[in-house]
């Protein structure tokens, strides 16, 4: 009995020591996207709930976060669902918005050149609004959300190519407020 | 023969007075220019001879020479191959233009009056020896081209039958640089090209130019409020009004035939619906209600009925639906791709933006027989918004050329275009103006 009691007790204590130590040796916090599996189902995936989180994003991190820095969410071709390699960002995007209620932020969905420009506007609000929702369903909160659509009005590039059009079928987050 | 040194003079005075005229000959130079692609073997011969006298500065035969060989339809002559140079009736001789196998002939002159210029034309029939046409025309030296186009308007109608739509306008969007040095502008130029002139100037995008029946205001979707929003704008005195800045898109204004509604996209309700607002009171009622995209709204001529895009299919298609709302049918069946319907004014063609592949073409959708003809209007490969000129002889479209957007006009029949180059920048969206009122 007292074996016992005392191995809990030194279990009790490491695990302390343990947390002390992880407490007082992390950083500011980092993001770790938590581990989904890639599912293409053109769906939003449901998060893993962050069990990870120490700390909370502040305006610094939009320019120094290697994760909060993606702005930019590509699409493919005729598509407005956000692909895996994208989901990090809207975790660590929503989570900003979280730890952040006043930030603002716009989503700006775009569309490649081809085709009819007011159909092309409706494509880029459909990718606006796949963004939103995989931002809502990682925490962030609608309210600071706006979505706006350019369609194929505002190009970064006007070569005629799947090199530019690649690059065109985009969604920009836009923070106006942080 | 005396004439000719006195003529060769005038004319280079005239173009020295053109060099020096502050805006209309200077924004040809950098404004739209004219090549003309293919051709069409059945087009008519005609001999338009130099106008005599003065027309305050402008080559009214030109003009007219150049507008009926822009339609495809009329073939005429090298100036430098005219036989001989009459200014009126009583100067012709029909042998020589029978031996220069011409089929019609017009002549003129101008005179200077209190009012302006009088500038008078005779058409004639080549081979029949009579005269078809006698008129006289006045107008300021401002309003000679004008008076051009209206005699091409009356040549064009009375040998074909078919209304001329030289007398018209076109709008267009001009884009200039890309991100933060972008530069957008909405203008307005003759349908020839000339006297182009800025209705709107933007850092933000600007789009889909839309005339009222009248030919007085446009339609536009403007960025500059940080959300695309239609505007009406009066052209003349460029007062304008916000007429929808609803969250999310505000797109894709069309006047109705009587001018007194507008329909547009508006994706308020969640995605991309088909409404029409009442002008005067600026009630709006909802045409079409799906989770689909449905843009692009156009009248049928008869104000009954609206053409638009959707891809309620998958795919972007043309649907019709009554303008009071309804069930909407689809009307194209053809190709994987049909977008940006323009309506004939009798409406029995249809011009859509085709896409197959990565290939967009102008095609036309013939619904005047029996069962529908499609037909191909251009060659591609990023041809979009077809715009019919109001007689329906001809449509306006926006290609691309290497990295920068041209304008074409295409005869209905598909056999000749001509293509018209802004110098600088990107130009697209075209809109070709109503018919003109005195």
């Amino acid at each position: 009995m007292n074996a016992s009691a005392s191995r809990i007790a030194r279990t009790l204590l490491v695990a302390a020591l343990a947390s002390a130590v992880a407490v007082g040796c992390s950083k500011k916090v980092k993001e770790t996207p938590p581990e989904t599996a890639p599912v293409d189902t053109g769906a939003t995936t449901n998060p893993v709930p962050d069990t990870t989180m120490p700390g909370a994003y502040t305006p610094a991190d939009l320019d120094s976060d290697a994760c909060l820095r993606n702005r930019v969410v590509y699409f493919d071709l005729d598509q407005d669902a956000v692909k895996p390699e994208f989901q990090a960002a809207m975790a660590c995007h929503a989570k900003y918005l979280r730890d952040r209620p006043s930030a603002r932020l716009r989503l700006e969905g775009n569309a490649d050149e081809r085709g009819s420009r007011e159909y092309n506007l409706g494509l880029g609000e459909r990718r606006a609004n796949a963004v939103s929702s995989a931002l809502q369903a990682n925490g962030g909160s609608g309210s600071q959300l706006t979505v706006v659509s350019y369609g194929e009005e505002r190009p970064v590039c006007n070569e005629s190519g799947e090199g530019c059009w690649s690059q065109n079928r985009r969604v920009e987050l836009v923070y106006s407020a942080k | 023969m005396p004439q000719s040194p006195r003529r060769a003079v005038s004319r280079c005075f005239a173009l020295l007075l053109s060099a020096l005229a502050p805006l209309g000959a200077m924004a040809q130079s950098q404004g739209l220019e004219i090549d003309i692609v293919g051709g069409n073997a059945a087009a008519l011969p005609i001999a338009v001879v130099p106008f005599g006298g003065d027309c305050g500065g402008t080559d009214v035969a030109g003009v007219v020479r150049a507008d009926l060989g822009r339609s495809g339809q009329f073939r005429p002559q090298d100036v430098a191959a005219l036989p001989e140079r009459p200014t009126r009736g009583s100067e012709v001789a029909y042998p020589a233009w029978r031996m220069a196998r011409q089929d019609f002939l017009l002549v003129g002159r101008c005179l200077a009056d209190a009012a302006g210029y009088r500038t008078e034309y005779e058409l004639f029939d080549v081979a029949r020896q009579e005269r078809l046409l006698g008129f006289a025309l006045t107008a300021p030296a401002a309003s000679i081209r004008d008076v051009a186009h209206q005699v091409s308007d009356a040549v064009y109608e009375k040998i074909l039958g078919v209304p001329g739509a030289f007398w018209t306008r076109i709008a267009y969007v001009t884009a200039e640089g890309l991100g933060r040095n972008a530069r957008y502008a909405l203008m307005v130029a003759d349908a020839d090209g000339w006297n182009p002139r800025t209705v709107v100037n933007s850092t933000e995008p600007l789009m889909s130019p839309s005339w009222s029946p009248d030919g007085r205001r446009l339609a536009y979707v403007s960025f500059e409020g940080g959300n695309s929003a239609v505007w009406i704008q009066d052209i003349a005195s460029s007062a304008r009004q916000k007429v929808a800045s609803f969250r999310g898109i505000n797109g894709a204004p069309s006047f109705s035939p009587d001018g007194g509604r507008l329909a547009l996209t508006l994706s308020k309700g969640g995605n991309p619906d088909i409404y029409v607002m009442d002008l005067g009171s600026k009630r709006l009622v909802q045409v079409t209600d799906h989770f689909g995209i449905d843009t692009e709204p156009t009248w049928s001529p008869d104000g009954g009925s609206l053409y638009f895009t959707s891809d309620r299919g998958g795919r972007p298609q043309i649907y019709q639906v009554p303008a009071a709302g309804g069930s909407p049918t689809r009307i194209s069946f053809e190709g994987s791709y049909n977008a940006s319907p323009s309506v004939s004014w009798d409406g029995k063609m249809i011009a859509v933006a085709q896409g197959a592949g990565n290939t967009y073409r102008i095609a036309l959708l013939d619904r005047s027989l029996g069962s529908p003809r499609w037909s191909m209007l251009s060659p591609g490969s990023l041809d979009e918004s077809p715009s019919f000129a109001p007689n329906g002889a001809m449509v306006l479209y926006a290609a691309r050329e290497g990295r920068r957007g041209v304008l074409y006009a295409v005869s209905a029949d598909g056999r000749v275009r001509q293509r018209l180059v802004l110098a600088a920048g990107d130009v697209r969206e075209p809109a070709w103006s109503p018919y003109r009122k005195k």
